[in-house]
Order: C-alpha cells, then sequence, then structure tokens
C-alpha cells in the first residue's frame, strides 16, 4: 500500500486529504490514473493532455524525483511514500 | 445582453479585475479567481457569460466560466490536442464568440498554432486541422511566445463561415468555408526580420494584433511587428499607414464601433527597446483611414512611464467614446471623450494581459 501525499495548493482545486493510500499501482502513471478515478481531473493538473508531467510539477518517489517525466513509468513500491509537489517558481 | 460602455473586465497576472462606472465614477471591485493568472477575460454578448483563460503556472492552462455572470465560475474542460499530435496547449491566448447565428459557438486561439472550437457551449472542442496541418507543414514560428499560436480572431458578421485569424508567426489567415480550408492572407504586409530571400513569402508575417472595423466588415485593422496596415478589401491587400517614428511598433490596435475610418493605437519605441516615447505614455488616433495620426496625452504620464499595453489590453466601448487600457506594470487608464482626455482607474493592479468592456 504506497501513501500519497499532496502539495496543499492542490486542495484548492480539489477536495484532497493530507494524504491518500492507493494498492495495487506499480507505476506513476497507474497512480495517477487511481488518484483520477476518485478526483476526476486530478490528472490533467498534474500532468498534460500527452501523459506528461507539468513542467512545474515534481512528483517524489521514496525521496526520489520521478526520472521519466514523459511515460511516468517510473516503479511504485508497495509501501512506497509519493510526494505530488509543485516547484518553486514564480512571485 | 449587449456589451456596454460602462463595464470593464481585465485578465491580471493575479485574478480578474473589473471596473464599472456608476453614477459617473468608475469603481475597481473585488478581483474573481483572486490569485490566478488570467491570460483573457470576455464576456459572451449572445448570454452573458463571462469566460476567462486561466495560466496556471503549474497546474496547466485552464477556462473557467460563470454562465450566469454572478460571480460564480466553473471550470469547463478546456481544448486539448488530439492523440498523436504530441504537443500539449500552453496557453489560451483568445476566446471569441461565435456568429450571433450560432449560439454555443465559441472560438479559441491557443499556443501552439491552433484554432479550437465548440459548438456546444463548451462540453467539447475540436481542433480546427486544416489550420493546424498549415501550422505543421510551414512550421510556424513563435512571436511574442516560444511557440506559434493565435491571438486575433476575427468572424464576419455577414457570413459566419467569414473569417480571419491573426497567427504569430504566420501572418493573416482567411476562410470562406468556415474553417474547412485557409488561404493566408498577408499581401502588402513585411518581415524585416526574417532573411532577405525569405521576406517575400506567403507566410511569416508577424501581426500583433488584427481587429474589423464593426460598421465595415471588409475594413481591417492591424499592428504589425513591422509597422500599422489596413485593408479596405477583406484582407486581400494591406496598405501601410505608418507613421514614423511614432506610429510603427506597437501591440494593440482598437476601431472605431461605427466609423471605419477611425482607430486608435498606442505606440512603443522601438522593437529593441519595447518602452514608451522619451518617458511619455500616449494614444495615437487617426480620423482618416491612418493617413495622418495625432498624439492623444492629456491626463496620461509625460514623464518615467516606462510601461505599455499588451495586445489584447486596449478597448474601445460601443459608445465610441469611452476607451480604456491597462499595461504591463498594472495601470489603468480610461477616457470618455475619444481619447482626448484620461483618467486614472488605477495604478495598482498586477500586469494586465487583457482590458475588454463588458
Amino acid at each position: 500500500m504506497a501513501c500519497v501525499r499532496f502539495t496543499p495548493h492542490l486542495r484548492r482545486y480539489f477536495d484532497l486529504p493530507l494524504s491518500w493510500e492507493v494498492e495495487g499501482v506499480h507505476t506513476v502513471a497507474a497512480l495517477l490514473q487511481q488518484l483520477d478515478e476518485r478526483w476526476p481531473g486530478l490528472a490533467f493538473y498534474v500532468s498534460d493532455e500527452r501523459g506528461h508531467l507539468r513542467k512545474h510539477v515534481a512528483v517524489w518517489v521514496n525521496g526520489n524525483v520521478v526520472a521519466d517525466r514523459a511515460g511516468l513509468t517510473d516503479a511504485v513500491p508497495d509501501d512506497a511514500t509519493v510526494d505530488i509537489l509543485q516547484a518553486l517558481s514564480g512571485g | 445582453m449587449a456589451t456596454t460602455s460602462d463595464r470593464i473586465l481585465m485578465g491580471t497576472r493575479k485574478g480578474l479585475v473589473e471596473a464599472r462606472r456608476e453614477d459617473g465614477t468608475w469603481r475597481i471591485g473585488e478581483a474573481a479567481l483572486p490569485g490566478q493568472p488570467i491570460a483573457y477575460a470576455m464576456r459572451d454578448p449572445r448570454n452573458g457569460s463571462i469566460w476567462a483563460s486561466i495560466d496556471h503556472g503549474h497546474w496547466g492552462v485552464k477556462l473557467s466560466r460563470s454562465a450566469k455572470d454572478d460571480g460564480a465560475y466553473e471550470e469547463v474542460d478546456p481544448p486539448k490536442y488530439p492523440e498523436g499530435s504530441d504537443v500539449a496547449a500552453k496557453y489560451y491566448w483568445v476566446l471569441t464568440p461565435g456568429h450571433p447565428d450560432q449560439p454555443g459557438t465559441l472560438w479559441v486561439g491557443t499556443e501552439p498554432g491552433g484554432l479550437f472550437v465548440t459548438r456546444d457551449d463548451g462540453a467539447s472542442w475540436e481542433l480546427n486541422k486544416p489550420l493546424w496541418d498549415m501550422c505543421v507543414e510551414h512550421k510556424w514560428m513563435g512571436g511574442g511566445r516560444d511557440a506559434a499560436g493565435i491571438h486575433s480572431i476575427v468572424i464576419d458578421p455577414r457570413d459566419a463561415n467569414h473569417m480571419y485569424v491573426g497567427i504569430s508567426c504566420a501572418g493573416v489567415c482567411e476562410t470562406k468555408d468556415g474553417g474547412a480550408s485557409w488561404t493566408y492572407a498577408n499581401k502588402g504586409l513585411r518581415m524585416d526580420y526574417a532573411p532577405p530571400e525569405e521576406q517575400d513569402k506567403e507566410y511569416g508575417y508577424d501581426p500583433h494584433f488584427v481587429a474589423p472595423a464593426p460598421s465595415d466588415p471588409d475594413v481591417l485593422w492591424q499592428a504589425n511587428h513591422c509597422g500599422v496596415y489596413r485593408s479596405k478589401d477583406g484582407s486581400a491587400t494591406w496598405d501601410e499607414i505608418s507613421d514614423k517614428p511614432y506610429a510603427y511598433f506597437g501591440f494593440p490596435v482598437a476601431p472605431h464601433p461605427t466609423d471605419p475610418l477611425t482607430a486608435w493605437i498606442v505606440p512603443m519605441h522601438s522593437d529593441n527597446n519595447r518602452t514608451t516615447f522619451e518617458g511619455r505614455l500616449f494614444v495615437l488616433r487617426t480620423d482618416d483611414g491612418g493617413a495622418t495620426w495625432r498624439q492623444q496625452s492629456a491626463g496620461l504620464p509625460q514623464e518615467g512611464a516606462m510601461d505599455f499595453p499588451y495586445r489584447h489590453s486596449l478597448d474601445v466601448a460601443p459608445d465610441g467614446k469611452t476607451l480604456a487600457f491597462g499595461t504591463t506594470s498594472g495601470n489603468a487608464y480610461v477616457s470618455e471623450d475619444g481619447g482626448e482626455s484620461w483618467q486614472v482607474l488605477s495604478n495598482n493592479l498586477p500586469l494586465i494581459y487583457s482590458l475588454r468592456f463588458a
């Protein structure tokens, strides 16, 4: 069971808890899909219509920034902690 | 539902700001969509709904709508590039209500190089494939933004199938069959920035903004990267109406609602500087189709000003007398006498991306 933690900035658009547990997903892509089923539209905030992570979004798995930002094939181990954050930018 | 001369919508870097004239006094209200960068905002005069294009720094570009114009906004599932095109929407640059005979139709110009249409009031969107094919085949380049984009959409009030779009950088494209086919309409324009061998090509031009004269649909005005232009024949040919140094480089142009010979521009020093002339902010008005221009500066700062309006940030109201523009430094000005004199709407707004009467 992986634990997902969300940036509070996303709570402006979706009714998200501080963290959420997901089961049966093995990649970041599958995880995003499952989250999108629970909160329709969420995946389109985190990734674009090609499925690529948006430029200023950072997803971490067990403390490592995901490497495959286009395919989201990075593995999500059963006990992983996944952080969905926004990169720092702007003013 | 008609557009009034008493209400202004401003898309700013920190929200959708509204100004209203009540009892002769302009007041600015609290921002809708606070904190959100609003690339463009307009009111659809056919049904009174307010549309806003949002450019989230992190979460991508979105569309939001207040269907009842009651201050409550809901997100509309926005246009997306089709699978296989391998691009994603970077910017919804302009939103244009469809022809009055086509309720539920709305056009969106996007970066990269897309023209999208909804025919069901935003429930679904379709990319105009013939125009997109031209973007890909002719490798339109960016101008003002990283990739090519569509910032001007003009619909002929006499014929819903007759449209023009302004593209940076490609130029003007015209369709007479509702978008099934498009032709370049750039005869008379220049592109001094291109290699000499390329300068007489059919496309590659940089219209900063293209706007029709509402009282004569065959008259089009264009603020271009290389001068000011006007067409009297529905874009078949463009006449340069520049008058250097002032009437040359700028982004917006606002045609008079009832007089096809009158329009306003806000000039900038040059492509290189992109500031005012000698720190003076002024508007240029022509009443003879661009043969002559005169400065209108009363009430505008005449020293120390460096800001200017972007392409969607100058507008004239239906009364032909009320004008307003908003600048890159968040200053907004309004005139109630056709530009002869100006008053400050605000000196304290964020960067203004768009300003439209509503």
